[in-house]
């Protein structure tokens, strides 16, 4: 495998770039594997790079049902920040934002990291109020974390919509400038390539059937392309968590919900940041080639179908409007959805599970793409010793049976208000 | 656009509804002292990948719960009836 390097361009190029290796090498499954991670997506890819990097577990299988990157690690809006303000939240994210700054170079693949500062907008004293409190929780943890008050947020932000007769006027923005996007197909191509570098095999087009448990222990699984034994099982399919948890009994705190993203026609460079709308969940930034991207809410009804639904497309078109009328006139090229596990909490799972050496990764939610590092990083930890690192001990199975759920929006265990 | 079948109001598109989710979790008794049918009822879903039993409440309409069959892989809307008319082991008592 040839590492990515400004000589090796150079040579590539003088033979027409006709002779690059591929990636990462196709493989047929063996029988058994010290390790197996169930999903190719980001999470999976990411925890067994890091089975490897860290832990010195390299005899480990990714097996994906399908082909790596088609799933939600290339459906989301691809931004990553640390700003959570409740325990536990707080340490993780910040984690995975610290290994973001890192990745390009870990991973010899870039990830097209772009720090252009995330901001939340805010649209009443209170909120701005609320804002200001998360801003010091975040600094009090050596987070990044500023406080933009309206003349400096407009004079930051021209183009929002200031106007007298606006329905939702701007008090501030609370903004994290270590915050921005990342290139997501280049994250699950660059854990991919990196994981396979160091002797991980990457098994496309292997669907998980069955698993394989003896006297409460799991000792393999049954896929599409035979039985393969594994020591130790982790899953990371969340959006389909249920449906593989269903084949081992276990009881899951999660729905599945379709959340949709959209992009529009190419402009010319117009917004500099990502932008969240505090009145209600609208997000956007403008993608490398001028697309500007929007995400919103979940659709609201459990679906299994990676398609949304018309009232979404509305409320989000809006919503984009009432940021910022300049949009009115573009035209959306493209919405797609995604299936998201959506826990009772709105926090992710990263845990042991009642079945020994079987592991759990899922109930992301919409944080996802941005924990793809901190989980991969964390989920290798726990299914190396067995027990959790100290970055994902909050986020265990059976909090929710102990009463020590994280709900950082306060919405209570209904997965559709989260 | 998904529409439902409003036993009262006829057919109409979802965004008049609120979701109600599973129809088929059932609240325990409130005398009911074990912590683990609390927490099977609070948090644990079976989240099924295909037909479901789901409330709908019909916000924009007649206010009527509704239990909707619908399909979670397809989208397709199946029987409609009042949630009323499901009466549950707890209620009989």
């Amino acid at each position: 495998m040839q590492a990515y390097s400004a000589w090796n361009l150079f040579t590539h190029a003088l033979r027409g770039h006709k002779q690059w290796p591929e990636a990462w090498r196709k493989r047929a499954p063996k029988s058994g594997y010290d390790a197996i991670i169930v999903g190719g997506g980001g999470h999976g890819l990411a925890t067994a790079y890091y089975l490897a990097r860290n832990h010195g577990i390299r005899n480990v299988a990714v097996l994906e049902k399908g082909w790596i990157g088609g799933g939600n690690v290339g459906r989301n809006t691809t931004i990553v920040r640390s700003n959570y303000m409740i325990g536990g939240n707080t340490p993780f994210y910040e984690w995975s934002m610290k290994l973001w700054e890192g990745l390009a170079h870990d991973l010899n693949f870039n990830v097209m990291l772009s720090q252009r500062g995330h901001m939340i907008l805010a649209h009443s004293a209170d909120q701005l109020h609320a804002f200001t409190r998360k801003a010091n929780t975040m600094r009090a943890h050596g987070i990044d974390a500023e406080i933009l008050d309206r003349d400096a947020l407009l004079r930051e932000v021209p183009y929002l919509n200031d106007a007298p007769d606006a329905r939702f006027r701007f008090h501030g923005a609370i903004v994290q400038r270590r915050g921005g996007t990342a290139r997501h197909d280049a994250v699950a191509w660059g854990y991919a390539r990196a994981a396979d570098r160091l002797g991980v095999e990457i098994i496309e087009n292997c669907a998980v059937e069955d698993f394989i448990v003896e006297g409460g222990r799991i000792k393999g699984v049954e896929t599409s392309q035979g039985t393969i034994r594994a020591e130790r099982v982790g899953l990371a399919v969340a959006g389909h968590s249920s449906e593989l948890g269903r084949k081992l009994d276990l009881e899951l705190p999660i729905e599945s919900h379709v959340l949709q993203a959209f992009v529009t026609e190419p402009v010319k460079p117009l917004v500099d940041h990502v932008i969240a709308f505090g009145a209600e969940l609208f997000y956007l930034s403008q993608s490398d080639k001028g697309g500007l991207v929007f995400g919103g809410s979940i659709d609201g009804y459990n679906s299994y179908a990676a398609r949304g639904n018309l009232p979404i497309v509305h409320n989000v078109a809006e919503l984009a409007c009432a940021v910022a009328p300049c949009f009115s006139r573009l035209r959306l090229l493209r919405h797609w959805g995604g299936v998201m596990d959506m826990s009772m909490d709105g926090s992710p799972i990263i845990s042991k599970t009642p079945i020994d050496n079987l592991y759990f990764n899922g109930g992301w939610n919409y944080l996802g793409f941005k924990a793809t590092p901190a989980s991969g990083w964390t989920f290798a930890h726990t299914i190396a010793n067995d027990a959790p690192h100290e970055l994902n001990a909050c986020y265990s199975l059976d909090r929710f049976r102990h009463g020590v759920q994280l709900d950082e929006e306060g919405t209570g265990p209904f997965p559709r208000l989260h | 656009m998904l529409r439902i079948n409003c036993p009262f109001c006829g057919l109409r598109d979802h965004h008049e509804f609120t979701y109600g989710g599973d129809a088929t979790v059932e609240r325990p008794a409130l005398s009911e002292r074990s912590m683990e049918a609390w927490y099977q009822y609070v948090f644990v879903r079976t989240n099924p990948a295909g037909w479901m039993q789901e409330y709908w409440q019909h916000t924009g309409g007649c206010r009527a719960w509704l239990v909707v069959e619908r399909n979670t892989r397809t989208h397709e809307i199946g029987a409609t009836h009042l949630a009323r008319d499901r009466i549950t082991e707890v209620d009989r008592g």
